[in-house]
């Protein structure tokens, strides 16, 4: 207990994974800005991206839809997380080389 | 019938969730919004050279895996719509607005490129719309209203719902304004449409805001005062 309360980002970041398997849960319906592109008959316009790398939210290779998107939700969430705290941990360290 | 419905149930699977792809806006827009983001990352990160404490470097991993995650998470609204988190308002709101832009640039920048969320070049203007308006003024709204309504838990509350509504609204009619400026869609037809649907996306945006300040408040109410503390000390 005395660890986690020290170490509390580990109990957010399993928070967080633990959102992202609630993920197959979500609304199948477009959102505000498909809807509207969409109803206004823009949506044709949408170009191929270059690179399908975890493309809808799906983890390649996986039949089952669900376990694809909980998949790529947990991959998603761990890279998330190391990018945002990287990018905190080298900012924070800059400023301690420059003083 | 059988291939039909299948590729109509695929098609609906990965069309639920949408930053703005390539395509809907033209180069020039484009390379204005990446302008204007680039700008406002480099104060940003300026700022928060200057202000981020030690407890803000993990607060800022796990505020950030959590918004990707619930970003995941649509909900339906009305008629067949459905809406997600922005998460702006909460990452100022936790963080203050220079880190919070940071936070939500990292979960932008990983949709676009790892899950084909967001066009490339489109890129700048999503980081534009969320990361810079959504997060400005869910900070500038919530402070404001924290201000005029006091320090009591449920004024907190109210100014954590109502700067997340804004947030998302403001978010979107920027968003509106980028089409428009593309010649995707005339003014007076992208405006309402996009700031009608976020007006209710925007409830969603609010109740789950509050939602996590309330949980915050009973698990770690020290947290809640980080943001505060960041900008007060700047130098």
């Amino acid at each position: 207990m005395k660890w986690l309360k020290r170490n509390w980002w580990v109990a957010g970041l399993f928070l967080a994974l633990a959102v992202a398997v609630l993920s197959p849960l979500a609304s199948p319906h477009p959102d505000g800005l498909e809807r509207v592109a969409e109803d206004q008959g823009f949506i044709d316009r949408v170009q191929d991206p270059p690179l399908h790398i975890l493309a809808d939210y799906l983890f390649p290779g996986i039949e089952d839809e669900r376990l694809a998107t909980i998949l790529a939700g947990l991959v998603g969430t761990a890279i998330v997380f190391g990018l945002a705290y990287g990018v905190a941990w080298v900012v924070r360290r800059r400023r301690g080389a420059g003083s | 019938m059988k291939p039909l419905e299948e590729a109509t149930r695929v098609a609906s699977a990965r069309d639920d969730k949408m930053h703005i792809p390539d395509g809907f806006l033209n180069t020039g827009t484009s390379i204005a919004a990446w302008a204007a983001s680039a700008g406002g990352l480099g104060y940003a990160l300026r700022r928060v050279n200057r202000t981020l404490g030690e407890r803000q470097v993990p607060l800022m991993g796990v505020t950030a895996a959590f918004i990707f995650a619930a970003q995941m998470l649509n909900f339906t609204v009305i008629g067949g719509t459905s809406g997600h988190l922005l998460g702006g308002a909460l990452a100022a709101i936790l963080l203050g607005p220079w880190a919070g832009m940071l936070v939500l640039t990292s979960v932008l920048t990983i949709q676009a490129l790892l899950f084909q969320d967001g066009g490339l070049l489109a890129l700048g203007a999503n980081i534009f719309n969320m990361a810079i308006v959504g997060v400005l003024v869910g900070w500038a709204a919530y402070r404001l209203l924290a201000r005029l309504l006091g320090g009591q838990t449920w004024a907190l509350f109210v100014s954590g719902f109502l700067a997340g509504w804004l947030s998302v609204v403001l978010a979107a009619l920027a968003a509106a304004a980028e089409l428009a400026l593309s010649g995707t869609l005339a003014w007076q037809v992208v405006i309402p449409a996009m700031g009608g649907i976020h007006a209710l996306i925007g409830i969603g945006e609010g109740m789950i805001t509050v939602g996590v300040l309330a949980f915050l408040r009973v698990a770690r109410p020290d947290l809640l005062t980080l943001g505060q503390t960041a900008q007060m000390s700047k130098g």
